[in-house]
């Protein structure tokens, strides 16, 4: 592609250097994970504890999707589709198997990986625009299929999921209880990704994004790099996708919809491509607004474009990339 | 809705009633929260319009000793963004949550009801689970479910001589439960089911070919197992290749008024439909709607929407016959008040509430008038046949309600 | 003979050619459209997810017309429609005369503050002051009112076909104009997000205004009935449509590959810079075609306004098979757009008449084989 600019906003340069500091955060990457657990910690005393587990539901489903459109520089336009499949398949599971939550949510995980294998494979083939649209028209026949195959329940979904007992053991109903599993899986979830992209494999991704054919002629096969993050994308999306369905008790069309998967988008374009912790801000933005927004009634569809106008024309480092922008770090 | 100024300032006016949901529950004020679809493909139905509906029931119940507020709030047919949404209504201090179409919004909000134990009432949500399997002791669904409409649908065009079916079906359940109760009511009125066709939900758009096939099955009724944009393509559909014209009766197993206005007769004419609820029915209906059009920006009302009055009346009465304090300590309790008092409203006359949670009311079939027929604005319905009430819903023993053994 | 054709595959011949035909004319609206989006990434590189939105305007459009002699809201959205010719005269005199930035600015202030005050009305919050400068100071309320006494019979279909075009073409051009052509020097990517966004607002707007279930529009006089073609009854109209469609196709495709006009077209899309050497205004070229892919979705719209039901919804279902067409034709490609288009219309028809519940994926399904086996598509270059 002859563009001038690459997607993500990142200076080239300052990505490669490797920063100072613990497990391949920088100092100021270092305070702002505090800052985000600090958050986690007290959240659920100040806020809807189902409201922080539903944000928290979407910015792990950000995140790993930023994983690919920020360090591979793929844009998936069909996450929705591991995120609701891994949300169907634990619910299945918790409902129906009557298997216990962790194994839920791995189960959520690894259909929504196994997907990603079928979709990856395919979607690889091409890059930029083309692979967008492939990876929408996947995701279609994906919510086709919800719609039709019986175990999705259709249009009602898959209602009343017991959150059942943590190993067994530990009874979830509680809200909180159920908040702290979340918590976990979601500090588990960032801190994989953070690691991924900190990694020789997470090197040769972002040589992928800055220049394929260069990394192509320094003997990686840049392929197959491609098709594992686009899987360990879709296999975090899962995992996002199969919590918030115990955080809820239902899986349902919305998950696998369309428009789920241009929310993913939304939120990490509004939060900042490429960086650490935009998805979470982001996936926070939006997920508020669905929420505050909603007594607006009908004017959110109106709104939620303008902000894709918006953030396209005038702020495409998005809110954490103008923020470290303005303050001269990486976030 | 419209472009005109009366009705934008309309709009910002019910818009500007969302600062009042921040201020703290008072003890004497009763709340009544409206979550319905305002942005998307079931805004007409109900949408603006339910919220009109229950402001109105609000004013004509008038000072009772108790003061009365209604808030609302799109849930944008997203079933976390509605259970979210009541979630946060009931803590802070919601009494009732009201409307709720899409089943899939409707039974998550059913779950958070019965957590909170406070009352709600489902008037928008197709799905027979809500008082079947799903049901809770918090939750009553007051109008249509997909066994009323097939029940009416089905035995009430056999009898009117529309005794050979084929089916044209959404693919996903609510389709399926809708033909799968259709064709039951259909052979069990001595009618014939001479075959069906079920195309993918929600991408089709070109319904001509499965038309074709249904009209080379000879059927006599085409019944269309489906609802909204769908059945609109289909009757547009089949006007255009004249199958209406050749004596074959399109039946709508889920349609309103709205539909049809927006089908225009010369289009909807000869089609049949189920509704509970028609404004041209008796004194009664026409009283209630002279009250509402003020208030619904040139739209007339329909059984979705109107239900919102009906059950808003009601809800009041109970909440007075218990007194507030009472009423806000238990949705339970509020809910079995309720079924217990009789309901009477001018929309749709004496009822009851079952106790598995049901609203009893009958409902009526109609054909939509030719546009000669038709003497004014929204004179639409000629009525075929009627389903009294106690006949119009699923028997109580075949939900399988838990509630109904205990 | 039919009776052989039976025994081979199943299904009475009359209704497997009575399919095949429908699926030709689904196939004339896949065509159309996703000629349209062809055009455009031809020339743009982008992929214009406003596409749906655009289609659904020009069905929306042709009923405003209809209506406007008695419907107020009719009027009123075809004097807003009538707001983009304004501003593209702005800024094309603008430019052309070089004004001053800040002339320019003010010029385009004044065409704002035309109808501005009326668009903010219908905003929360902010109703009772600008009601009260709407009712004195509202352009498009003025275009209504004269409409309404111009044309109280509204203007029916053949004036449709030709306006609806311009009236939403010109619309597209002013959205290059403001939005799109900040984007080029970026990727593409984002030119599809914005696209994206665009989409979402008209969609909101029209739902809001004209709300959920629908508009009626009828089948014109002209075109109302059916042929028996024996095997089946053939609406004129689907007729029309198919014919209509192809004229579309033919003529979009001469004047690009046979004309002037369009060989700098494929010039420019081949390299820009040189072209633009040459003296031609290719920024304004880019524009126009924009336009005129746009006024392609706006002709489909106003083709599918009589057949299906005309809601704010009715392009964002379609639009995503039509991508995938897109994807099967080969990005770009015109005439592969054009024969993949009706192909997919009746390959889908005949799925529905073997199996039906497969025929929304079937095109997914032909989509993923394609990219198996070519994968810049059937028509595409690699």
């Amino acid at each position: 592609m002859a563009s001038e600019t690459t997607l993500t906003a990142i200076p080239t340069g300052v990505v490669g250097k490797q920063a100072p500091g613990i497990w391949g955060f920088n100092g100021s990457q270092l305070i702002a994970l505090l800052v985000l657990v600090a958050a986690l910690a007290l959240a659920p005393f100040f806020l809807y504890p189902v409201f922080v587990m539903k944000l928290l539901c979407f910015a792990l489903f950000a995140c790993a999707f930023n994983l690919l459109i920020g360090y591979v520089g793929l844009m998936s336009f069909g996450h929705a589709a591991y995120f609701g499949m891994g949300g169907y398949i634990a619910g299945h599971a918790a409902k129906v198997m009557g298997l216990t939550p962790e194994i839920s949510i791995i189960a959520g995980g690894l259909v929504g990986a196994g997907l990603g294998v079928i979709g990856g494979w395919l979607a690889i083939r091409r890059q930029g625009i083309y692979f967008a649209m492939i990876t929408m028209a996947l995701a279609q026949m994906v919510y086709f299929f919800c719609v039709q195959a019986p175990f999705t329940g259709g249009e009602d979904g898959i209602q009343a999921i017991p959150r059942g007992k943590l190993f067994g053991v530990i009874s979830l109903e509680s809200d909180m209880a159920m908040y702290w599993v979340v918590a976990v899986v979601f500090l588990f979830g960032f801190m994989a990704i953070h690691r991924i992209i900190h990694s020789p494999f997470g090197q040769v991704m972002k040589a992928i994004r800055e220049n394929e054919p260069r990394a192509t002629s320094l003997g990686y096969r840049t392929d197959d790099y491609k098709l594992v993050a686009f899987i360990l994308s879709c296999g975090l999306a899962g995992v996002a996708g199969a919590t918030k369905t115990l955080v809820f008790g239902i899986a349902t069309l919305t998950d696998v919809h369309f428009s789920m998967s241009g929310e993913v988008v939304l939120m990490t374009l509004v939060g900042g491509l490429g960086t650490i912790f935009g998805p979470v801000v982001g996936a926070a933005v939006v997920v508020g607004m669905q929420n505050y927004l909603a007594e607006l009634g009908a004017w959110v569809t109106v709104i939620q474009g303008g902000i894709f106008v918006a953030c396209v024309l005038a702020f495409r480092r998005g809110i954490i990339g103008e923020l470290g922008n303005w303050f001269k770090v990486k976030l | 809705m419209s472009f005109s100024r009366r009705s934008a300032l309309l709009t910002g006016a019910a818009l500007g009633v969302a600062p009042l949901s921040r201020a703290r529950a008072q003890a004497n004020t009763i709340r009544i929260g409206v979550l319905n679809d305002m942005s998307g493909p079931y805004r007409d139905i109900s949408g603006p319009y339910g919220v009109a509906c229950t402001k109105q029931a609000v004013a004509e119940f008038g000072a009772q000793g108790f003061n009365v507020e209604v808030i609302n709030a799109d849930h944008q047919n997203k079933p976390d963004v509605g259970a979210g949404l009541a979630r946060q209504w009931y803590d802070q201090g919601v009494d009732l949550i009201l409307d709720v179409p899409t089943s899939s919004v409707g039974l998550a909000v059913s779950q958070v009801a019965k957590e909170k134990n406070k009352a709600y009432i489902n008037t928008g949500s197709a799905t027979s689970d809500l008082t079947g399997a799903a049901c809770q002791a918090t939750t009553v669904h007051w109008m249509y479910d997909t066994y009323m409409l097939a029940k009416s649908t089905g035995s009430a065009m056999v009898k009117a001589g529309g005794d050979s079916w084929f089916f044209l079906t959404a693919d996903y359940a609510f389709g399926h439960a809708l033909e799968r109760d259709t064709a039951n009511f259909v052979r069990a009125a001595g009618g014939r089911v001479m075959g069906q066709v079920r195309y993918p939900f929600p991408s089709t758009s070109d319904f001509s070919s499965f038309l074709v096939q249904a009209q080379a099955s000879r059927a006599k009724v085409i019944g269309m197992a489906n609802a909204g944009a769908d059945t609109i393509n289909t009757i547009k559909q089949a006007a255009e290749f004249g199958i209406t014209r050749r004596g074959v009766k399109l039946a709508a197993l889920l349609m309103f008024l709205a539909d049809v206005h927006a089908l225009g007769l010369q289009t909807a004419q000869g089609l049949v439909l189920t509704e509970s609820f028609y404004w041209d029915l008796n004194d009664r209906t026409r009283a209630v709607t002279r009250r509402l059009l003020p208030h619904l920006n040139g739209a007339y009302p329909n059984m979705a929407s109107v239900a919102n009055y009906s059950a808003a009346l009601h809800f009041l009465k109970a909440v007075k016959d218990m007194g507030v304090a009472a009423a806000k300590a238990s949705g339970t309790e509020l809910v079995n008040r309720m079924k217990a008092i009789p309901c009477d409203d001018d929309a749709f006359g004496a009822g009851s509430i079952r106790v598995d949670g049901r609203k009893l009311c009958p409902s009526y079939l109609f054909e939509v008038k030719s546009p000669a027929e038709s003497k004014g604005p929204y004179d639409y319905y000629k009525l075929l046949g009627t389903t009294p009430a106690g006949e119009a819903f699923r028997p109580l023993n075949e939900g399988g309600c838990s509630l109904v053994r205990s | 003979m039919l009776d052989l054709i039976e025994a081979y595959l199943g299904v009475p011949a009359p209704l497997l050619f009575g399919q095949l035909l429908l699926g030709l004319i689904n196939g004339a609206f896949y065509a159309m459209l996703s000629l349209g989006l062809a055009v455009i990434f031809g020339l743009l590189n982008i992929i214009n997810f406003t596409h749906g939105a655009q289609f659904m305007m020009g069905a929306f459009a042709a009923w405003m017309l209809l209506a406007m002699g008695t419907n107020n809201d009719a009027g009123l959205g075809i004097g807003y429609l009538l707001m983009f010719p304004l501003f593209w005269l702005v800024d094309a005199m603008t430019l052309k005369y070089q004004v001053s930035r800040q002339m320019r600015a003010l010029a385009f202030g004044v065409v704002l503050l035309l109808f501005l005050p009326g668009l903010m009305v219908s905003l929360p919050g902010i109703g009772p002051l600008a009601s009260v400068i709407a009712t004195t100071l509202d352009l498009p309320t003025r275009i209504a009112a004269v409409l309404a006494w111009v044309f109280p019979n509204g203007l029916g279909y053949w004036a449709a076909l030709p306006l609806c075009a311009l009236l939403v073409g010109v619309n597209g051009v002013v959205l290059e104009r403001v939005f799109i052509s900040r984007l080029y020097k970026l990727d593409h990517l984002y030119g599809l997000l914005l696209t994206l966004g665009l989409g979402l607002i008209i969609e909101g707007i029209y739902r809001n205004k004209f709300g959920s279930s629908g508009l009626p529009y009828r089948i014109p006089a002209e075109l109302q009935g059916a042929w028996d073609l024996g095997f089946m009854f053939m609406p004129i109209y689907r007729g029309w449509v198919v014919v209509a469609a192809l004229i579309f196709c033919l003529a979009t495709w001469l004047i690009i590959e046979k004309t002037r006009l369009g060989a700098y077209l494929r010039a420019a899309t081949e390299r820009a810079e040189l072209v633009q050497a040459f003296g031609i205004n290719v920024p304004r070229m880019i524009t126009l075609t924009y336009g005129a892919g746009v006024a392609l979705a706006a002709v489909a719209g106003v083709l599918a306004a009589p057949i299906y039901s005309v809601n704010p919804q009715m392009g964002s279902n379609l639009i995503i098979v039509v991508f995938a067409v897109v994807v099967i034709g080969g990005m770009g490609s015109i005439l592969g757009s054009i024969v993949t288009g009706f192909g997919l219309g009746i390959v889908e028809g005949l799925t529905k008449v073997y199996y039906p519940e497969a025929s929304a994926t079937v095109i997914f399904v032909i989509m993923a084989i394609v990219l198996l086996a070519r994968p810049a598509g059937l028509f595409g270059r690699a």
